[in-house]
């Protein structure tokens, strides 16, 4: 048992590279989810991980698989995506969603097309889905340089994000510059889809963002504790998502993305807040 | 005669080209207690959020003689947000703490005083999303005396609250009245109106009438603010109203 839990990482330095990562980025894709969440943007985060592939693909091409290269092109075609369409709904009378889906569908079909042109099968798949060989002391390094930048970022920006959440029209009334930070957020959150390629691959980076967040909203009541809670979901499936990943031989995308998809399952289901048990548990009322 | 803390000139505000603010101007005396009736679709809101800044005028200018505060309509809102009273309320010290600086010392006592005023004591600790519809409006009036502005714009601070709470919040507006702040509310009642507000602007996209209250709304001008309200012309050409 502590030989299944442990060894891989004591054997293995790609898995404790891996791991190290993951569990930096837990700490700082989590906050950026729950943004995400609160403004209902949820799919936003999903959208910027599909639109990131064909920078990614242009990245591959030019620099085949170095994590400056792939960062380089995610960074540029996230960034790309996210204001594109934003601007692009404005400009056309409303609806973020259609022009989000339209954009992040053309986006996915051509980063599949543009890889597969050049890459074998194996490197679509760790591109796509992620793999534990693939985060190497450059990887490493970009996913915890990405995590102590977005909390630094994160520190500063946290009263503006929350009011911006809360009250859009009080933050403008106030002069808070919503939109100033609204696009500095954006920004973080293209980062740590980047960061997490390697490890996740593109269409699972996103797992990590979402998944604990969206989880934690059934532990705590405000933003610090669901911050708190969506932190430690993530780096739990991060650790449990990997072990998975090694002993059974999957990618390690849909491996931590499961791992957190249980964590969320239970919370759902058996949370102190809003889940199914508080809904459909028949306890006593309360006298007063 | 002391300057008026808001004046308005020429003030029209669009929403696509369509007018929601007309060719308005008057001003607000300092002190004074207004309330702004009219049709659905009269441009109040408008109006308020014009003059909080929020929406820029296509023409004319509003000029203000201290910081306002705005009272949305609470319905605009995400309720279910997880945040607690207390941080609702210390937000109305935005505009002296901003993004950055520590809170004041102070902070929470001046946040449990202004609950304890509004008849919410003891709901620092609560989530905003167990609150009532009127609890929640108490809790955005709170705010609003955090952020201890000397002109307030109010937005239908009545609706879906009930009685007793009206009356509670009622007795708010009468207190800042007596502060010498000045006071500018959207309201739809308007025996509420003629019993407290001593002066009433009659909206209609343009003014029907503003001044002393039982004046403004004579039936002769709600008849005529049914009707502008309810003109809407197709085929309107660009206005070539003079810009005076």
């Amino acid at each position: 048992m502590i030989e299944a839990l442990f060894g891989p990482f004591a054997e293995f330095s790609f898995l404790r590279r891996a791991l190290v990562g993951c569990l930096a980025l837990s700490v700082s894709a989590a906050p950026l989810g729950m943004v995400l969440m609160l403004r209902r943007m949820s799919l936003t985060g999903d959208v910027l991980a599909h639109g990131i592939l064909p920078g990614v693909a242009a990245g591959f091409l030019v620099g085949g698989v170095s994590v400056v290269a792939l960062a380089a092109g995610g960074l540029a075609g996230g960034l790309a995506v996210a204001l594109g369409a934003g601007a692009l709904s404005r400009a056309t009378g409303g609806r973020e969603d259609a022009s989000l889906a339209a954009a992040y569908l053309v986006a996915l079909a051509f980063g599949v097309a543009l890889v597969s042109t050049v890459a074998d099968s194996v490197e679509v798949m760790a591109l796509l889905f992620g793999s534990v060989l693939g985060v190497d002391d450059a990887a490493l390094l970009l996913m915890c340089g990405v995590a102590t930048l977005t909390l630094f970022v994160l520190a500063f920006a946290w009263r503006p994000l929350v009011l911006e959440c809360f009250d859009p029209g009080f933050a403008a009334a106030e002069g808070a510059r919503g939109g100033l930070w609204h696009l500095v957020f954006l920004a973080l959150v293209v980062l740590n889809v980047v960061a997490a390629i390697a490890a996740l691959g593109t269409l699972m980076a996103v797992g990590l963002l979402m998944l604990p967040a969206i989880a934690a909203r059934h532990w705590a009541a405000e933003v610090a504790g669901i911050a708190k809670v969506a932190a430690g979901i993530g780096a739990g499936a991060s650790v449990l998502g990997l072990l998975i990943s090694y002993h059974a031989d999957l990618p390690s995308g849909p491996a931590i993305v499961l791992a957190a998809g249980a964590a969320w399952a239970v919370s759902v289901g058996a949370g102190p807040v809003d889940s199914l048990l508080v809904r459909f548990a028949r306890r006593r009322h309360l006298a007063g | 005669m002391a300057p008026p803390a808001i004046r308005i000139e020429n003030l029209t505000v669009v929403h696509g080209r369509r007018p929601a603010v007309h060719h308005l101007s008057g001003s607000v005396a300092a002190g004074s207690l207004t309330a702004i009736v009219g049709p659905n679709g009269a441009g109040k809101t408008t109006l308020l959020r014009a003059i909080a800044g929020l929406h820029p005028p296509a023409e004319g200018r509003v000029s203000l003689a201290g910081r306002v505060a705005l009272l949305p309509q609470a319905a605009a809102l995400d309720r279910g947000f997880p945040i607690s009273c207390r941080d609702v309320v210390l937000l109305g010290l935005w505009g002296r703490v901003g993004a950055f600086a520590p809170m004041p010392p102070d902070a929470a006592e001046r946040a449990e005083a202004a609950l304890a005023a509004v008849g919410l004591s003891g709901f620092a600790r609560r989530p905003v999303g167990t609150l009532s519809a009127g609890q929640f409006q108490r809790l955005l009036f709170a705010r609003l005396l955090l952020q201890d502005a000397p002109i307030l714009l109010l937005d239908e601070p009545f609706t879906a609250v009930d009685a007793r709470t009206a009356a509670d919040l009622l007795a708010i507006i009468r207190r800042w009245h007596g502060e010498g702040r000045t006071i500018l509310a959207v309201l739809h009642d308007l025996d509420l109106v003629r019993a407290e507000f001593p002066e009433a602007l009659l909206l209609a996209r343009e003014a029907i009438a503003w001044g002393p209250t039982e004046q403004a709304l004579s039936a002769g001008n709600r008849l005529r603010a049914r009707m502008m309200a309810e003109a809407w012309d197709d085929t309107a050409a660009a206005c070539a109203r003079d810009a005076a």
